[in-house]
Protein backbone atom coordinates (compact mmCIF):
# COMPACT_ATOMS: atom_id res chain seq x y z
CA UNK A 1 0.00 0.00 0.00
CA UNK A 2 3.01 2.42 0.52
CA UNK A 3 4.14 2.24 -2.47
CA UNK A 4 1.23 2.47 -4.39
CA UNK A 5 0.70 5.91 -2.37
CA UNK A 6 4.73 6.67 -2.99
CA UNK A 7 3.75 6.17 -6.86
CA UNK A 8 0.51 8.22 -7.16
CA UNK A 9 2.27 11.30 -4.57
CA UNK A 10 5.32 11.49 -6.30
CA UNK A 11 3.41 11.21 -9.95
CA UNK A 12 1.52 14.09 -8.53
CA UNK A 13 4.17 16.40 -7.78
CA UNK A 14 6.00 15.75 -10.86
CA UNK A 15 2.81 16.64 -12.90
CA UNK A 16 1.98 19.52 -11.08
CA UNK A 17 5.40 21.56 -9.94
CA UNK A 18 5.99 23.46 -12.77
CA UNK A 19 9.45 25.29 -13.13
CA UNK A 20 11.82 22.95 -11.74
CA UNK A 21 13.23 21.71 -9.02
CA UNK A 22 12.36 23.80 -6.31
CA UNK A 23 8.70 23.89 -7.52
CA UNK A 24 8.59 20.46 -5.88
CA UNK A 25 9.50 21.44 -2.27
CA UNK A 26 5.25 22.76 -1.26
CA UNK A 27 4.68 19.47 -2.43
CA UNK A 28 7.13 17.83 0.06
CA UNK A 29 5.66 19.79 2.67
CA UNK A 30 2.34 18.50 1.95
CA UNK A 31 3.53 14.60 2.00
CA UNK A 32 5.54 15.47 5.11
CA UNK A 33 2.06 16.38 7.32
CA UNK A 34 -0.49 13.71 5.70
CA UNK A 35 1.82 10.67 5.53
CA UNK A 36 4.66 9.60 8.50
CA UNK A 37 7.03 9.35 5.95
CA UNK A 38 9.73 12.14 6.94
CA UNK A 39 9.07 15.07 9.36
CA UNK A 40 9.43 18.65 8.60
CA UNK A 41 12.20 18.92 9.86
CA UNK A 42 14.12 15.80 7.85
CA UNK A 43 12.25 17.77 5.20
CA UNK A 44 14.69 20.89 5.93
CA UNK A 45 17.63 18.24 6.29
CA UNK A 46 16.64 16.46 2.72
CA UNK A 47 16.76 19.94 0.96
CA UNK A 48 19.85 20.89 2.25
CA UNK A 49 21.31 17.61 1.44
CA UNK A 50 19.81 17.29 -2.03
CA UNK A 51 21.58 20.55 -2.70
CA UNK A 52 25.24 19.52 -1.57
CA UNK A 53 25.27 16.21 -3.39
CA UNK A 54 25.43 15.50 -7.23
CA UNK A 55 22.45 15.30 -9.18
CA UNK A 56 18.99 17.82 -9.89
CA UNK A 57 17.71 18.88 -6.82
CA UNK A 58 14.66 17.83 -7.35
CA UNK A 59 15.22 14.35 -8.37
CA UNK A 60 17.62 14.16 -4.93
CA UNK A 61 14.64 15.17 -3.10
CA UNK A 62 12.05 12.51 -4.13
CA UNK A 63 15.00 9.88 -4.07
CA UNK A 64 15.58 11.01 -0.23
CA UNK A 65 11.80 11.25 0.64
CA UNK A 66 11.38 7.50 -1.06
CA UNK A 67 13.93 6.10 0.68
CA UNK A 68 12.99 7.40 4.28
CA UNK A 69 9.29 5.81 3.21
CA UNK A 70 10.32 2.88 2.28
CA UNK A 71 14.19 2.06 1.76
CA UNK A 72 15.97 0.91 -1.39
CA UNK A 73 12.46 0.11 -3.58
CA UNK A 74 10.77 3.11 -1.91
CA UNK A 75 13.55 5.42 -3.22
CA UNK A 76 13.38 3.99 -7.03
CA UNK A 77 9.79 4.29 -7.35
CA UNK A 78 9.42 7.37 -6.15
CA UNK A 79 12.03 8.34 -8.43
CA UNK A 80 10.23 6.95 -11.17
CA UNK A 81 7.13 8.16 -10.67
CA UNK A 82 8.43 11.94 -10.17
CA UNK A 83 9.97 11.49 -13.57
CA UNK A 84 7.07 10.07 -15.51
CA UNK A 85 4.84 12.69 -16.04
CA UNK A 86 7.45 14.93 -17.85
CA UNK A 87 8.75 11.81 -19.67
CA UNK A 88 5.48 11.37 -21.36
CA UNK A 89 4.52 14.94 -21.67
CA UNK A 90 7.78 15.91 -23.23
CA UNK A 91 7.67 12.98 -25.81
CA UNK A 92 3.64 14.09 -26.73
CA UNK A 93 5.71 17.87 -27.14
CA UNK A 94 8.42 16.59 -28.89
CA UNK A 95 6.30 14.73 -31.58
CA UNK A 96 4.12 17.32 -31.55
CA UNK A 97 7.00 19.95 -32.91
CA UNK A 98 8.60 17.65 -35.49
CA UNK A 99 5.05 17.55 -37.02
CA UNK A 100 4.46 21.54 -36.53
CA UNK A 101 8.62 22.45 -36.95
CA UNK A 102 7.60 23.87 -40.51
CA UNK A 103 4.18 25.44 -39.46
CA UNK A 104 5.50 29.12 -39.47
CA UNK A 105 3.42 30.00 -36.57
CA UNK A 106 5.80 28.05 -33.96
CA UNK A 107 8.77 28.69 -35.93
CA UNK A 108 7.54 32.65 -35.49
CA UNK A 109 6.52 31.48 -31.64
CA UNK A 110 10.47 30.28 -31.17
CA UNK A 111 11.78 33.20 -32.62
CA UNK A 112 10.42 35.13 -29.94
CA UNK A 113 11.07 32.63 -27.26
CA UNK A 114 14.55 32.35 -27.91
CA UNK A 115 16.18 35.54 -26.61
CA UNK A 116 13.22 36.03 -23.85
CA UNK A 117 14.52 32.65 -22.67
CA UNK A 118 17.87 33.95 -22.45
CA UNK A 119 16.73 36.51 -20.15
CA UNK A 120 14.87 34.01 -18.10
CA UNK A 121 18.23 32.28 -17.49
CA UNK A 122 19.47 35.63 -16.69
CA UNK A 123 17.17 36.13 -13.96
CA UNK A 124 17.27 32.74 -13.23
CA UNK A 125 20.91 32.80 -12.39
CA UNK A 126 21.20 35.36 -10.47
CA UNK A 127 19.28 33.35 -7.63
CA UNK A 128 22.85 31.73 -7.48
CA UNK A 129 25.23 34.76 -7.75
CA UNK A 130 23.30 36.32 -4.44
CA UNK A 131 23.95 32.68 -2.51
CA UNK A 132 27.50 32.81 -3.38
CA UNK A 133 28.62 36.31 -3.45
CA UNK A 134 26.06 37.57 -0.42
CA UNK A 135 26.68 36.62 3.03
CA UNK A 136 24.02 38.15 4.37
CA UNK A 137 20.77 41.01 3.83
CA UNK A 138 22.17 44.43 3.34
CA UNK A 139 20.36 47.03 5.71
CA UNK A 140 22.50 50.18 5.24
CA UNK A 141 24.86 50.87 2.17
CA UNK A 142 27.75 51.42 4.29
CA UNK A 143 27.28 47.67 5.49
CA UNK A 144 27.14 46.81 1.85
CA UNK A 145 31.35 45.83 2.14
CA UNK A 146 30.86 43.26 4.85
CA UNK A 147 27.95 41.37 3.16
CA UNK A 148 29.79 40.68 0.10
CA UNK A 149 32.23 37.50 0.07
CA UNK A 150 35.19 38.76 -1.55
CA UNK A 151 37.21 35.45 -1.38
CA UNK A 152 34.42 34.31 -4.00
CA UNK A 153 34.51 37.24 -5.69
CA UNK A 154 38.33 37.06 -6.42
CA UNK A 155 38.03 33.00 -6.94
CA UNK A 156 34.90 33.71 -9.39
CA UNK A 157 37.36 36.37 -11.19
CA UNK A 158 40.08 33.70 -11.62
CA UNK A 159 37.57 31.29 -12.44
CA UNK A 160 35.64 33.27 -15.23
CA UNK A 161 38.67 33.99 -16.97
CA UNK A 162 40.01 30.48 -16.94
CA UNK A 163 36.75 29.09 -18.48
CA UNK A 164 36.63 32.09 -20.98
CA UNK A 165 40.68 31.41 -22.32
CA UNK A 166 41.32 27.64 -21.85
CA UNK A 167 37.61 26.41 -23.00
CA UNK A 168 38.26 23.32 -21.07
CA UNK A 169 35.51 20.86 -19.97
CA UNK A 170 32.99 22.00 -17.33
CA UNK A 171 34.19 18.72 -14.97
CA UNK A 172 37.29 21.09 -14.70
CA UNK A 173 36.88 23.99 -13.12
CA UNK A 174 33.97 22.30 -10.91
CA UNK A 175 36.84 20.07 -9.43
CA UNK A 176 38.95 23.14 -9.12
CA UNK A 177 36.67 25.23 -7.71
CA UNK A 178 35.85 22.24 -5.03
CA UNK A 179 39.71 22.15 -4.29
CA UNK A 180 40.09 26.01 -3.83
CA UNK A 181 37.07 26.13 -1.39
CA UNK A 182 38.86 23.63 0.64
CA UNK A 183 42.05 24.80 0.74
CA UNK A 184 41.09 28.32 1.02
CA UNK A 185 38.87 27.53 4.05
CA UNK A 186 41.11 25.34 5.86
CA UNK B 1 22.86 -0.74 -29.03
CA UNK B 2 25.99 1.61 -28.88
CA UNK B 3 23.99 4.53 -29.37
CA UNK B 4 21.90 4.02 -26.49
CA UNK B 5 24.49 3.47 -23.90
CA UNK B 6 26.24 6.41 -25.20
CA UNK B 7 22.77 8.75 -24.59
CA UNK B 8 22.70 6.89 -21.24
CA UNK B 9 26.60 8.06 -20.13
CA UNK B 10 26.33 11.17 -21.46
CA UNK B 11 23.44 12.16 -19.40
CA UNK B 12 24.71 10.16 -16.78
CA UNK B 13 27.83 12.60 -16.94
CA UNK B 14 25.46 15.43 -16.80
CA UNK B 15 23.42 14.67 -14.48
CA UNK B 16 26.29 13.87 -11.74
CA UNK B 17 28.02 17.28 -12.55
CA UNK B 18 24.93 19.09 -11.70
CA UNK B 19 24.90 20.46 -8.37
CA UNK B 20 21.86 22.42 -7.90
CA UNK B 21 19.07 23.13 -10.70
CA UNK B 22 18.11 22.79 -14.05
CA UNK B 23 20.62 26.11 -14.81
CA UNK B 24 23.19 24.45 -13.52
CA UNK B 25 23.07 21.62 -15.73
CA UNK B 26 23.50 24.08 -18.56
CA UNK B 27 27.16 24.47 -18.75
CA UNK B 28 27.57 20.53 -19.07
CA UNK B 29 24.84 20.26 -21.73
CA UNK B 30 26.35 22.88 -23.54
CA UNK B 31 29.72 20.70 -23.46
CA UNK B 32 28.48 17.29 -23.80
CA UNK B 33 25.82 17.51 -25.57
CA UNK B 34 26.06 20.98 -28.01
CA UNK B 35 29.96 21.19 -28.73
CA UNK B 36 30.97 16.86 -27.97
CA UNK B 37 28.48 14.90 -29.26
CA UNK B 38 26.42 17.29 -31.34
CA UNK B 39 23.09 16.57 -30.84
CA UNK B 40 21.67 19.18 -30.27
CA UNK B 41 22.62 23.41 -31.57
CA UNK B 42 22.48 26.03 -29.17
CA UNK B 43 19.09 27.50 -30.37
CA UNK B 44 17.47 23.88 -30.24
CA UNK B 45 18.99 23.84 -26.50
CA UNK B 46 17.28 27.34 -25.86
CA UNK B 47 13.85 25.73 -27.19
CA UNK B 48 13.84 23.21 -24.81
CA UNK B 49 14.72 25.72 -22.05
CA UNK B 50 11.66 27.58 -23.33
CA UNK B 51 9.60 24.42 -23.44
CA UNK B 52 10.33 23.05 -20.10
CA UNK B 53 9.35 27.03 -18.65
CA UNK B 54 6.08 26.26 -19.07
CA UNK B 55 5.68 22.99 -18.77
CA UNK B 56 5.46 20.19 -15.77
CA UNK B 57 8.61 18.61 -14.10
CA UNK B 58 11.92 19.13 -14.01
CA UNK B 59 14.07 21.27 -16.55
CA UNK B 60 16.77 18.47 -16.00
CA UNK B 61 14.56 15.63 -17.12
CA UNK B 62 12.15 17.76 -19.68
CA UNK B 63 15.71 18.59 -21.58
CA UNK B 64 17.57 14.86 -21.53
CA UNK B 65 13.90 13.71 -22.61
CA UNK B 66 13.77 16.09 -25.60
CA UNK B 67 17.12 15.21 -26.47
CA UNK B 68 17.15 11.24 -26.31
CA UNK B 69 13.64 11.57 -28.32
CA UNK B 70 15.41 13.53 -30.85
CA UNK B 71 18.37 11.00 -30.98
CA UNK B 72 16.50 7.73 -30.67
CA UNK B 73 12.37 8.25 -30.32
CA UNK B 74 11.04 6.74 -27.70
CA UNK B 75 13.65 4.38 -26.36
CA UNK B 76 16.82 6.98 -26.53
CA UNK B 77 14.18 9.79 -24.71
CA UNK B 78 14.24 6.63 -22.40
CA UNK B 79 18.16 6.11 -22.05
CA UNK B 80 18.43 9.98 -21.52
CA UNK B 81 16.36 10.46 -18.73
CA UNK B 82 17.65 7.34 -16.95
CA UNK B 83 21.07 8.71 -17.60
CA UNK B 84 20.15 12.02 -15.52
CA UNK B 85 17.98 10.14 -12.79
CA UNK B 86 21.01 7.81 -12.22
CA UNK B 87 23.63 9.49 -10.08
CA UNK B 88 20.92 10.47 -7.98
CA UNK B 89 19.26 7.26 -7.69
CA UNK B 90 23.11 6.02 -6.59
CA UNK B 91 24.80 9.10 -4.30
CA UNK B 92 21.11 9.94 -2.40
CA UNK B 93 20.87 6.05 -1.69
CA UNK B 94 24.29 5.70 -0.32
CA UNK B 95 23.98 8.98 1.70
CA UNK B 96 20.71 8.27 3.35
CA UNK B 97 22.27 5.13 4.40
CA UNK B 98 25.81 5.65 5.59
CA UNK B 99 26.97 9.11 6.01
CA UNK B 100 23.44 10.99 7.42
CA UNK B 101 23.70 14.58 6.86
CA UNK B 102 27.04 14.88 4.64
CA UNK B 103 25.75 18.79 4.49
CA UNK B 104 26.73 19.63 8.03
CA UNK B 105 30.63 18.33 7.67
CA UNK B 106 32.75 21.80 7.22
CA UNK B 107 34.97 19.91 4.16
CA UNK B 108 31.86 19.39 2.70
CA UNK B 109 30.55 22.96 2.69
CA UNK B 110 33.76 24.69 1.76
CA UNK B 111 33.51 22.43 -1.27
CA UNK B 112 30.52 23.62 -2.30
CA UNK B 113 31.40 27.36 -1.46
CA UNK B 114 34.23 26.93 -4.16
CA UNK B 115 31.82 24.29 -6.77
CA UNK B 116 29.25 26.86 -6.30
CA UNK B 117 31.53 29.98 -7.13
CA UNK B 118 32.85 27.79 -10.36
CA UNK B 119 29.10 27.53 -11.05
CA UNK B 120 28.59 31.34 -11.43
CA UNK B 121 31.78 31.68 -13.94
CA UNK B 122 30.32 28.91 -15.60
CA UNK B 123 26.77 29.60 -16.06
CA UNK B 124 28.13 33.26 -16.59
CA UNK B 125 29.97 32.07 -20.29
CA UNK B 126 26.69 30.09 -21.08
CA UNK B 127 24.51 32.66 -20.94
CA UNK B 128 27.09 34.86 -22.86
CA UNK B 129 27.37 31.62 -25.32
CA UNK B 130 23.60 31.71 -25.71
CA UNK B 131 23.12 35.22 -25.70
CA UNK B 132 25.63 35.06 -28.95
CA UNK B 133 23.12 32.70 -30.52
CA UNK B 134 19.82 33.47 -28.96
CA UNK B 135 19.77 37.62 -29.41
CA UNK B 136 20.10 38.63 -32.28
CA UNK B 137 18.65 41.67 -33.34
CA UNK B 138 17.22 44.75 -31.93
CA UNK B 139 13.94 42.55 -31.51
CA UNK B 140 15.57 39.56 -29.46
CA UNK B 141 17.26 42.46 -27.59
CA UNK B 142 14.29 43.94 -26.59
CA UNK B 143 12.94 40.45 -25.76
CA UNK B 144 15.89 40.02 -23.68
CA UNK B 145 15.09 43.01 -21.82
CA UNK B 146 11.76 42.85 -21.36
CA UNK B 147 12.09 39.58 -20.09
CA UNK B 148 14.40 40.98 -17.13
CA UNK B 149 12.61 43.45 -16.42
CA UNK B 150 9.17 41.70 -15.90
CA UNK B 151 10.57 38.62 -13.92
CA UNK B 152 13.83 39.64 -12.20
CA UNK B 153 12.57 43.02 -11.58
CA UNK B 154 8.93 43.18 -10.99
CA UNK B 155 8.90 39.30 -9.83
CA UNK B 156 5.89 38.34 -12.18
CA UNK B 157 5.69 34.97 -13.08
CA UNK B 158 7.90 34.13 -15.87
CA UNK B 159 4.78 31.71 -17.66
CA UNK B 160 3.48 35.23 -18.40
CA UNK B 161 6.98 36.05 -20.32
CA UNK B 162 6.40 32.94 -22.39
CA UNK B 163 3.17 33.70 -23.60
CA UNK B 164 4.08 37.25 -24.39
CA UNK B 165 7.77 35.75 -26.19
CA UNK B 166 5.23 33.79 -28.61
CA UNK B 167 2.88 36.53 -29.38
CA UNK B 168 5.62 38.83 -30.01
CA UNK B 169 7.55 36.51 -32.46
CA UNK B 170 4.55 36.28 -34.51
CA UNK B 171 3.60 39.91 -34.72
CA UNK B 172 7.30 40.86 -35.34
CA UNK B 173 7.45 38.28 -38.42
CA UNK B 174 3.92 39.96 -39.44
CA UNK B 175 4.86 43.38 -39.46
CA UNK B 176 8.47 42.24 -41.32
CA UNK B 177 5.95 40.77 -44.08
CA UNK B 178 4.14 43.81 -43.83
CA UNK B 179 7.34 45.74 -44.40
CA UNK B 180 8.73 43.35 -46.92
CA UNK B 181 5.52 43.31 -48.85
CA UNK B 182 5.75 39.77 -48.76
CA UNK B 183 2.07 39.01 -48.00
Amino acid sequence: MTYLLLFLEFFKTGLFAIGGGMATIPFLYEIAGRYDWYTTSELVNMIAISESTPGPVGVNMATFAGYLAANVPGSILSTFALVLPSYLIILIIARMLDKFQKNPYVKNAFEGLRPTVVGLLAVASFAIVKVTFLTGTVKKTEDLLNFIDFKAVILFIILFAAVMKLKKHPIIYIGLGALAGILINL
Amino acid sequence: MKEYIELFTSFFKVGIMTFGGGMAMLPMLQAEIVDKKGWATEDELLNYYAVGQCTPGIIAVNTATFVGYKQKKTLGAACTTLGVVFPSLLIIMMVAAFLGNVSEYPIVQNALWGIRVAACALILSSIIKLFKSGVKNLFGMIMFLMAILVTGVFGITSVVMVIVAIVAGNLYRMILDRKGGKS
